[in-house]
């Protein structure tokens, strides 16, 4: 194949940075659920003290 | 006087059918899989397709190959920019609520996907031409176009008030799109070292269709992943926000009780 480094360094960045963004946004997504989650448990107990 | 009578349709009600950031939720929960899934099928099979079995070019050898990242990439940025433009209306006529936050997470994966166009762009450019890099107008009117993406992410963070920075990248979103025509047209109107569209609304392609086959699934495959990303990011703003609220309910009721 000619120009290989060249056809692999391009195909490095795309799906380097799809995968990054894909990463990030699970994480992203995994956090706010987890944190909403937290917060309904939290207001849940504090009506049952009330 | 009220604008509309009672029985009578609500000016815009169609662009307010989505506002409602919880049937946003409910249609993004079962939409971001199946756009995530589906662009991992396209995905898969336009990038075998493209690296194993389509042919080389007989002029550009391999290096031809880049050309199905590197075209979806252009047409993303952009299609990135209409839709970021397209928010920008909807958010100053409208005052669409998921607008604004529909455009804070547009912008940064249309920057990745301008940047990614540029950078495949070098890539390609080295080889065939013999610099990464050429002061050429297709090529300057899409760095103008990165440049864009990064001003307004940029000026929607500059801004204590958000509503404030929403309007003001808004406002630029919108007088942006003045490079779009420019970014397509500039290989007609100047003589460019860039090559003219091989794919117009107009006339046939001008390659085969051993090449515009996979070019297309790539195609699909990233619109799909943009699509999907926008999506994903949508909602975890959504449930971010949300996340907020909760907190500063909790924080007021317990200062009233206290």
């Amino acid at each position: 194949m000619s120009h290989l480094p060249y056809i692999v360094a391009s195909y490095i960045a795309v799906l380097g940075a799809a995968g990054i963004l894909a990463f990030q946004l699970a994480l992203r997504l995994r956090r706010a659920r987890t944190r909403i989650a937290a917060l309904e448990t939290r207001s849940a107990r504090q009506k049952d003290t009330l | 006087m009220p604008e509309t009578l009672p029985g009578q349709p609500v000016k815009g009600a169609f662009l307010h059918r989505f506002a409602n950031p919880g049937r946003f939720l409910r249609l993004a929960h079962w939409l971001f899989p199946l756009l995530s899934a589906s662009s991992g099928i396209f995905l898969t099979i336009g990038m075998i397709w493209a690296l194993w079995f389509s042919p080389a070019d007989w002029q550009q050898g391999d290096a031809v190959r880049i050309m199905y990242l590197h075209v979806p990439m252009a047409m993303l940025a952009s299609g990135g920019y209409a839709a970021l433009a397209l928010c920008g209306v909807l958010s100053l006529v409208w005052k669409h609520p998921l607008a604004d936050l529909a455009a804070v997470e547009i912008g940064p994966v249309g920057a990745v996907i301008t940047g990614l166009c540029l950078v495949t762009g070098s890539l390609w450019g080295k080889p065939m031409w013999g610099a990464w890099w050429v002061w050429d107008a297709r090529l300057t009117s899409v760095l103008v176009l990165f440049f864009l993406y990064l001003g307004h992410i940029a000026l929607i963070q500059a801004f204590d008030d958000p509503q404030r920075g929403y309007r003001a990248a808004a406002v630029l979103a919108i007088a942006g799109v003045i490079d779009l025509p420019i970014i397509k047209f500039s290989v007609n109107w100047w003589n460019t070292l860039h090559q003219p569209d091989s794919i117009t609304l107009t006339h046939a392609p001008t390659m085969p269709e051993s090449m515009l086959l996979p070019l297309s699934i790539c195609l699909t495959g990233f619109s799909l992943g943009f699509a999907a990303l926008v999506t994903g990011r949508l909602q975890a703003a959504i449930l971010e926000t949300r996340a907020e609220q909760m907190l500063t309910r909790r924080a007021r009721s317990q200062n009233g009780l206290s």
